[in-house]
C-alpha cells in the first residue's frame, strides 16, 4: 500500500500517473469472519476502521450491496457541526468534530475538512429565543457557539439579504466557527483504504438477503455471494435499516424518507461559510469546484426511491432566491435524493438488540454525515466490548420503552 | 409529483395533501395490561416497508378530510385509495 505524500505525488507525476495502485483490494468474501459490518457507507467503513485500529479486530469484512460510498455518503451536503441542544447529543457530535480535526492525518487521505463556520439563521422572535437557548446550552456544554445579531450576520456573510424589509428578515444567527464541510467521497474512500490496509475485507456488490439466527444469537448472513458466518454483526444501512430489522425479526421506530439536494453551475468564490435556515428551509455552501451545494427538505411520505418530489425543490429554491438574491439567474446542474432513516426523536440508535451479537447503528436521519467518525468510533466500541461507550449509552433502542428520548428536532435542522 | 384522487374532491396535486403515516394501527384495548415494550411497539415501532405501504393522508388544502391509501414505496404507484373504515385491500409485496 502506497503512503500518500508529496514524494509519492512527485514520483508518480514523473511516470505520468500510470503506476497508482488501487486504494483498496476487491477480495472474495471468506466463509467466516470474527465480525461483519453490513453497509459500506461512511459510518460502516469507519466502524470497520476503528474495530481494526482501536480494538485489534482485523479478521472482519464490510459487506456493501452496491459500491463504496454510493448511498447517502455520496448524496449529502457535507455539513459538519455539533451545535445540538441536549447534553447527550452535544457530547456525541462534538466528539465527532474532535475526530474530524485529525482525520486527514490519521487516514493519510485528504478529506478536505474545512472549518469555515456554520450559521443557523433566525427569522422571527421565536427563532431568536430558540436559537439563543441552543447557543447557551452549547456554551454550558463546552461546544463552540456564538450569537450574532443582524449587523454581525451581514458583516460575516455580506451576500445574505439582511434588509429588514426582506421576505424572510434575518434577526440574527448562531455561528459555530469550528463547524464546516468535508469532501464526502474522500471520507468513504479514506476509511475504506485505512480499513483495507489493516486487513479488513471490503466486499462490494454483496447484498445481504437474510440473517442466520439460532437460539436468539446471530450466527451469520446469507448474501448474494453465499453464506458468511460471524458471531458479531453490525448493521449500518441507513435508509434500509427497517428492511434489515424485518429480516432479523425486529421492529424499529424508523421511517424512511427521501431528502433532496441540488447543485448550481460553478461560479467564482462568493460564499466562504455555510448558511442554514430552518424556518424557510434551505442550507447552502460553496464547493471547492465553485458550485453552490443546496440542501432541500425531506419529503413527508415514506419512500425508498432515492428521488424526491418537485414541490420540495421548488420551495427550497424559492427560499434560496429570497436569502441570496444573486442566485436568481443561476442555473442548477442537477438534483438528487437520498433515503434517510428518521427516528421519532430525531436522534440516532447506536445499540445492542434483543438478538445477541446483532447491533444496529441507524436513525441518523437528515444529519448523519457530520457524525461519521464519531459514529464509527462508538459503534466499534459497542461491538468489540458488547456494551455501549458512555457517549452512545443514551442512544439505545430501549429509550423508546423507557421514554428517555433525546429530542433534537430543532437542532436536526430539517423539518420532519 | 403525485396526483392524488381525494375520495371527496377528485384529482389534486400532491402539495394539497399531507401524509399521516402508517394506517391500520389499532390502539390496544387492554392498555392496562401492557408493559413498556408493548406500549413502545404501539406508539413508536413502524413497518416502514420497502414495497406496499398502507398509509393515512389528509386533504389539508381542500376538504381537510382523512382517507387511506395503498402506495408502493419504490415506484410511488398509488394502488388504491379508500375511505377510513373500509376494509384494507390486499396487494402483493
Amino acid at each position: 500500500m502506497t503512503k500518500y505524500s508529496l514524494l509519492s505525488l512527485v514520483r508518480n507525476a514523473g511516470r505520468g500517473h500510470r503506476d497508482w495502485r488501487e486504494a483498496w483490494r476487491s477480495p472474495e468474501p471468506k466463509p467466516s469472519y470474527d465480525a461483519l459490518i453490513i453497509g459500506g457507507g461512511g459510518h460502516g467503513l469507519a466502524t470497520a476502521y476503528y474495530l481494526a485500529s482501536e480494538h485489534g479486530l482485523t479478521n472482519i469484512a464490510v459487506l456493501e450491496k452496491g459500491w463504496i460510498g454510493g448511498g447517502n455518503t455520496g448524496r449529502n451536503t457535507t455539513i459538519i457541526r455539533s451545535n445540538y441542544l441536549e447534553d447527550a447529543s452535544s457530547r456525541l457530535y462534538d466528539h465527532a468534530v474532535d475526530l474530524w480535526e485529525g482525520l486527514s492525518r490519521e487516514l493519510n487521505f485528504n478529506v478536505m475538512f474545512s472549518q469555515r463556520g456554520v450559521m443557523n439563521l433566525a427569522h422571527n422572535e421565536h427563532d431568536v429565543r430558540e436559537l439563543r437557548r441552543r447557543v447557551h446550552a452549547n456554551q454550558l456544554n463546552g461546544v463552540d457557539a456564538e450569537w450574532l445579531w443582524r449587523d454581525e450576520v451581514q458583516a460575516f456573510c455580506p451576500v445574505l439579504n439582511c434588509d429588514p424589509a426582506a421576505r424572510y428578515p434575518i434577526l440574527g444567527a448562531t455561528l459555530q466557527r469550528r463547524a464546516g464541510v468535508a469532501r464526502h467521497d474522500a471520507v468513504a474512500w479514506g476509511y475504506a483504504r485505512g480499513a483495507d490496509r489493516r486487513g479488513v475485507d471490503v466486499v462490494e456488490n454483496c447484498e445481504v438477503t437474510g440473517f442466520i439466527i439460532r437460539n436468539g444469537e446471530v450466527r451469520g448472513v446469507e448474501t448474494t455471494r453465499g453464506e458468511i458466518r460471524a458471531p458479531k454483526i453490525g448493521v449500518v444501512t441507513a435508509g434500509h435499516s427497517s428492511v434489515m430489522a424485518t429480516m432479523a425479526g425486529l421492529r424499529l421506530p424508523i421511517e424512511s424518507h427521501p431528502l433532496q439536494a441540488l447543485v448550481s453551475e460553478p461560479i467564482k468564490p462568493i460564499l466562504d461559510t455555510v448558511v442554514m435556515s430552518n424556518a424557510v428551509h434551505v442550507y447552502v455552501s460553496q464547493s471547492d469546484k465553485g458550485e453552490l451545494v443546496i440542501g432541500a427538505g425531506a419529503d413527508l411520505y415514506n419512500s425508498y426511491a432515492q428521488r424526491g418530489s418537485f414541490p420540495v425543490i421548488e420551495e427550497t429554491v424559492r427560499a434560496l432566491v429570497e436569502l441570496f438574491p444573486f442566485t436568481s439567474r443561476l442555473s442548477m446542474l442537477r438534483s438528487w435524493g437520498g433515503i434517510v432513516d428518521i427516528c421519532p426523536d430525531a436522534s440516532p440508535i447506536i445499540s445492542k438488540t434483543p438478538v445477541r451479537g446483532l447491533y444496529f447503528n441507524c436513525g441518523w436521519g437528515t444529519g448523519g454525515f457530520k457524525a461519521t467518525p464519531g459514529s464509527g468510533w462508538v459503534f466499534a466500541h459497542t461491538m468489540a466490548r458488547d456494551e455501549p461507550h458512555s457517549l452512545n449509552a443514551p442512544f439505545t433502542i430501549e429509550r423508546f420503552h423507557s421514554g428517555a428520548l433525546v429530542a433534537e428536532h430543532g437542532a436536526a435542522a430539517v423539518a420532519h | 409529483m403525485l396526483l392524488i384522487t381525494c375520495p371527496w374532491c377528485g384529482v389534486r396535486e400532491e402539495h394539497e395533501f399531507a401524509c399521516g403515516g402508517e394506517a391500520h394501527i389499532v390502539r390496544p384495548l387492554d392498555s392496562h395490561t401492557l408493559d413498556d415494550a408493548e406500549w413502545a411497539d404501539y406508539v413508536f415501532m413502524r413497518r416502514n416497508p420497502k414495497g406496499v405501504q398502507y398509509e393515512r393522508w389528509v386533504h389539508n388544502d381542500g376538504c381537510r378530510r382523512w382517507f387511506n391509501m395503498a402506495r408502493h414505496t419504490v415506484s410511488h404507484e398509488i394502488l388504491a385509495i379508500y375511505k377510513v373504515g373500509e376494509p384494507k385491500p390486499e396487494f402483493e409485496g
